[in-house]
């Protein structure tokens, strides 16, 4: 069997403590996403894990260490180890995100902004290129959350997104919940923001829960994947949907994780707003 | 620090150093509050390395307590950052760094305990390797000339401390008042067919005669060198544990 885009359903992150209810269960979901890292050890449960998983649904593959808005090179030995994973999975996507974590060779373990301009632009789609290059594939690169923004910036992030996708050929992942973050943080529109996004180049949605403290120029949302997707990001997602029709659509919850009926509940609710937008888009059509 | 002229380069190194408590990058605006809004990229990068080395050292996290711990991971952090995306590979600089910390030198036994953690870690995710059957070893040749090739996960911890009893006693349910032991003790760690790992202390023959076979002697070499370290030493208990647990996964005849 050779599938070779994600479904347009929902997905969930796996974590290996649902391992023994998923294959009880066998939920009812279009994919798994795992976080590359944590499959780069040689063996044991890890990958006797993934394979198992692997066998019975479509895998998105989703690093989160390259550093592809980082200054120096990509790291080499880093993008093999990726490349050997995508080898032995195949998975159906394969993501990054527009952010650096790495610098002068130490590793720091968080998605860290850049500032938009032609010189980053001309960096990242370096790095991508390279990756699509080594890779041989089609990577997705992910709008980042943000708290704080750069006076160096030249570009819009929408506008150095779209120019990413147009230059390099990779699609884009588009995290609502980031959208929805970044803009409070930002005091800006998210619907603006949507509505100048690059949507043609998007494979693959992310819908996560975030966290909120108060402050006095106004709240500060964190992207915590700690909790349920909030109210008004599912609002932004269905709007998403009207104008995209159904895409793969990720629920990312990954610290206090709970039972997997909790996350199998946020996938419902994505699924239910996919079946709306199938059913609008084919009467479109 | 590094001025915005300077470029991407110039930016990141700027950013790096106000992760590490400098003054804010050139260049950084926010609504309002702009040092509390940076501080969530300071408060991640801490954060998610910290909850990284407790869930690779949980019982030295619980041997510290969390707040120490946490307080120690900084310093650790400053001193041995990752060098690689793959945080799985980290934390093996940790049981140095700990026998040369001295708000820990009143835990002497703690940097063995970090190994023994350090040791199950790497165990975890060592490359899989296929049991031999049975059969394979009851079918041959003299002990002489008889090598049993140990699976990759398997590891002996020579402590001067009993720090497998402290281990297990730390473990999630243990009992903390069932440990009475004192005194050295030799952790053997490996993968097991279940691909759990568990630590199991060695008496000091069977200690011989792992670390014999460790290092690639025959079995009879292996089985004299326990005589010596425990006289009168039956091999049977040991080799039954490797054999069942799935641990050998050769048997060749020396040359």
């Amino acid at each position: 069997m050779s599938v070779r885009h994600l479904p347009a359903a929902p997905g969930l992150g796996f974590k290996p403590e649902h391992f023994a209810a998923i294959r009880s269960t066998r939920p009812d979901l279009g994919f798994f996403e795992v976080h590359a890292e944590n499959y780069m050890g040689a063996g044991g449960v890890p990958h006797a894990q993934l394979r198992a998983l692997r066998e019975e649904y479509a895998l998105s593959l989703h690093g989160v260490g390259l550093s592809i808005g980082g200054a120096g090179r990509l790291d080499a030995e880093h993008l093999a180890r990726l490349k050997r994973l995508c080898a032995i999975y195949e998975p159906e996507s394969f993501s990054e995100h527009l952010a650096w974590s790495s610098h002068g060779g130490d590793y720091l373990n968080d998605l860290l902004p850049l500032p938009y301009t032609p010189e980053t632009l001309g960096i990242v789609c370096d790095h991508i290129d390279e990756v699509q290059a080594v890779l041989g594939r089609r990577m997705l690169l992910e709008n980042p959350s943000t708290y704080v923004l750069f006076a160096q910036s030249t570009l819009s992030e929408t506008d150095f997104l779209a120019e990413v996708a147009r230059r390099t050929g990779c699609g884009l992942l588009l995290d609502v919940n980031n959208v929805f973050v970044s803009a409070t943080n930002h005091r800006a529109d998210p619907r603006a923001y949507l509505a100048a996004f690059p949507l043609a180049a998007v494979g693959e949605l992310h819908l996560g829960g975030h966290a909120e403290e108060a402050l006095p120029s106004g709240p500060l949302l964190i992207d915590a994947h700690g909790a349920p997707v909030a109210d008004p990001v599912w609002t932004l997602y269905a709007e998403v949907l009207a104008r995209t029709g159904p895409l793969p659509t990720l629920i990312e919850w990954d610290n206090d994780v709970p039972e997997l009926p909790v996350l199998m509940e946020e996938a419902a609710q994505a699924g239910a707003l996919l079946d709306g937008a199938e059913v609008r888009h084919a009467r479109a059509g | 620090m590094l001025a915005p002229g300077e470029g991407h380069d110039g930016f990141v190194a700027a950013f790096r150093a106000a992760l590490a408590g400098g003054a804010l990058p050139d260049g950084v605006t926010a609504v309002g509050e702009a040092e509390q809004r940076f501080a969530v990229y300071r408060n991640n990068v801490a954060h998610s390395l910290t909850e990284a080395l407790a869930r690779r050292f949980p019982v030295v996290a619980r041997l510290v307590g969390e707040e120490f711990f946490r307080a120690m991971a900084r310093v650790f952090l400053a001193q041995h950052p990752p060098a690689s995306p793959v945080l799985l590979d980290w934390g093996a600089a940790f049981p140095g760094f700990l026998e040369g910390f001295p708000p820990v030198a009143g835990l002497p036994y703690l940097p063995d305990v970090a190994q023994i953690e350090r040791a199950r870690g790497l165990a975890y995710h060592a490359v899989d390797a296929l049991p031999v059957r049975p059969a394979a070893v009851a079918g041959a040749r003299s002990p002489e000339v008889l090598r049993l090739v140990l699976h990759p996960s398997v590891s002996l911890i020579a402590a001067a401390w009993p720090v497998v009893s402290i281990w297990a006693a730390n473990q999630p349910g243990a009992d903390l008042g069932s440990m009475r032991a004192q005194g050295p003790e030799v952790a053997l760690i490996l993968r097991d067919r279940a691909l759990e790992v568990p630590v199991r202390a060695l008496p000091p023959g069977d200690a011989a005669l792992v670390a014999a076979l460790l290092e690639g002697q025959t079995l009879g070499l292996a089985a004299a060198r326990a005589q010596v370290a425990e006289p009168g030493h039956d091999p049977a208990a040991v080799l039954g544990y490797l054999m069942g647990a799935g641990a050998i996964i050769g048997v060749e005849e020396a040359a």
